[in-house]
């Protein structure tokens, strides 16, 4: 137990050093790859929720999909050591991510969290942990026969998102 | 802490050599080689013996992975040599064996430049980000029967996002480099990269299905019959996508010398340009044991030891990409880019589909604690094989014809292009 609480220490003190460092970077490059930290220790801490499916598949998507579009992205459309410029919305972003942070604070204060400690040895306990052990075959039960419609309809509409990119950046000329 | 110490062999000499008392006797009495009864190490220390035991384990691979990398880099240069009617590397050493030996001496003697306007940090870490994902995956690689480190029940989705940070490694030396040659290579990186991730990552579902885990022990003991015969279109996608991921010809765009010096290393010199190097033959020996695993029954074999038939398996793919490499010129970026998209992606889809039908219709319903599962016997795998060698041939021609891979229809297309287009 106390290799765990060491563990989970370093990693939520890398997720917040490098998630301030990617607000506080001048360097567009540098903050990315700190969000690219970030995403590892994140991973991390699912590890140590027994969520190894979900840490896996955050490493295969976001540090290797998304962070490098990001970088892609960044790069393509302007200088990488200047940064961003501060401009006239900083106060509306302040005012919602306030929010944000109030509504994330409620959430955890609000949630009964020791229903999770008082069932140990519940039945209802094992099956959260068969859940988390045993990810992928219970994702695809629930996922393919329970709400197979709403899988089916975010798949559609994640098609038409992507059909919608091609015809955007298609040539016009032709 | 048990399952390492039922499962691997290593691990459990080195911690009973050092922890072995009355309290683990369960654990510490199949040991054989080591026949200690008392460990040198007093109690209460056991967590002390199980580092120790885990970095034995970590040296050891570790190690024999670099030394295996090294090597290889000789073998290439021998058999492309031989392929090309040269004689190779054959001075330092019998036959030249001692070559990589003499390279990393050089390597490591040579002075280690930072490009001026490079961004120094991103610059030095990228080698070391290259070289940890691949020494990562050996984590729940099977290199024999009962011989691995972890056997993770999702091993295979496990390998391919460790894979995946390569491509940002590659990116982040291309960026820091402040080298437009650099740039091109890393920006090449990204594209090919992400584009051929898809339907290699495509061709393993159809495995997956069949072995009903994505567990590579699990994968390697559902194979009765090996499934590169099973599914032929899953290891043809497999090895043309995976061999386009490691930047080998003829999908070496990322370093094509000609046009763009050597890519994303291009201003790397001295060992962190040998770190590069070993992590991109690694990968090639990696990449071999891993379709060692997943299509031609890993460990498996009769007669001889277990790990001998991994390497034999392992050494017979590395020799294939060699033989692929010396045999096909380097293609286009934009001939790369349509060759995921048009050709190999549907094939994989083809794949999955066929595959999911064939396990639905063939295939017996098991259900047990672990929830329902599909159960095949040998002879349906044999049938399932008999079709799917069908479908290929068919898939491939066909699909070839449809969308100008064809080699001759694609030089026709091409010419037709620049007529209209006037250049």
């Amino acid at each position: 137990m106390i290799v765990q609480d060491f563990l989970f220490g370093i990693l939520s003190v890398v997720t917040v050093v490098s998630s301030i460092l990617v607000i506080r970077l001048q360097n567009l490059f540098r903050a990315a790859l700190m969000l690219v930290v970030a995403f590892g220790a994140i991973a991390g801490l699912f590890v140590l929720l027994n969520a190894e499916f979900l840490a896996v598949v955050q490493i295969l998507v976001y540090v290797g999909a998304i962070a490098v579009l990001i970088i892609f992205g960044v790069l393509l459309t302007q200088e990488l050591e200047i940064g961003n410029k501060s401009n006239s919305l900083w106060l509306p972003a302040l005012i919602g991510s306030s929010m944000f942070l109030a509504l994330m604070i409620f959430v955890v204060l609000d949630t009964d969290w020791s229903f999770m400690q008082n069932v140990v040895a519940d039945d209802t306990m094992s099956k959260v942990g068969e859940v988390f052990t045993d990810t992928p075959s219970w994702l695809a039960s629930v996922l393919l026969k329970e709400w197979v419609l709403a899988f089916e309809a975010v798949s559609l509409l994640l098609l038409a998102a992507i059909i919608g990119a091609i015809v955007l950046v298609k040539e016009r000329d032709q | 802490m048990n399952s390492l110490l039922e499962s691997n062999v290593i691990f459990r000499n080195v911690y009973c050599f050092w922890a072995a008392n009355p309290g683990n006797a369960e654990q510490c009495t199949p040991v054989g080689a080591v026949a200690v009864k008392d460990g040198l190490l007093p109690g209460g220390l056991e967590w002390l013996a199980y580092v120790m035991a885990g970095l034995s384990v970590i040296l050891l691979i570790v190690n024999v992975y670099l030394v295996f990398a090294a090597l290889y880099t000789y073998v290439d240069r021998r058999v492309l040599a031989k392929f090309q009617g040269r004689i190779g590397p054959n001075r330092v050493g019998p036959f030249g064996i001692l070559q990589p030996l003499a390279d990393g001496i050089k390597l490591m003697t040579k002075e280690d430049l930072v490009p001026a306007g490079a961004d120094r940090w991103i610059f030095n870490l990228a080698p070391v980000v290259m070289m940890s994902s691949g020494i990562l995956v050996l984590a729940v690689l099977p290199f024999g029967k009962d011989s691995f480190v972890v056997d993770l029940n999702i091993g295979i989705l496990y390998v391919f996002a460790i894979t995946g940070v390569n491509t940002l490694a590659m990116f982040m030396a291309g960026l820091a480099s402040a080298n437009r040659y650099a740039m091109f290579g890393g920006m090449r990186a990204v594209a090919q990269l992400i584009s051929y991730e898809i339907p290699v990552v495509l061709s393993v579902v159809g495995i997956v299905m069949m072995a009903g885990t994505m567990s590579l022990v699990g994968i390697v003991e559902a194979q009765k019959v090996p499934f590169i015969f099973v599914q032929p279109l899953a290891f043809f996608v497999f090895i043309a996508g995976s061999s386009a991921e490691m930047n080998r010809s003829p999908f070496d765009q990322v370093e094509a010398e000609g046009e763009i010096i050597a890519g994303y290393h291009t201003e790397y010199s001295g060992m962190k340009f040998g770190v590069f190097q070993a992590a991109e033959f690694g990968a090639v020996l990696i990449t071999s044991a891993l379709i060692a695993t997943l299509f031609l029954k890993g460990w498996e074999g009769p007669f001889l030891p277990s790990h001998v038939w991994f390497l034999l398996k392992l050494f017979f793919f590395a020799f294939i990409f060699i033989w692929i490499r010396a045999t096909l010129p380097r293609l286009r970026i934009d001939q790369i880019m349509a060759y995921a998209w048009k050709f190999l992606l549907p094939l994989s889809l083809i794949n999955i589909f066929v595959v999911a039908a064939e396990v639905l219709l063939l295939g017996d319903q098991i259900t047990d604690s672990s929830g329902v599962s599909m159960d095949l016997t040998t002879s349906d795998m044999w049938i399932m094989a008999g079709i799917n060698v069908v479908v290929a041939i068919v898939a491939v021609i066909g699909l070839a014809k449809i969308t100008g891979m064809d080699a001759r229809e694609s030089t026709k297309v091409a010419n037709v292009t620049r007529v209209i287009k006037g250049t």
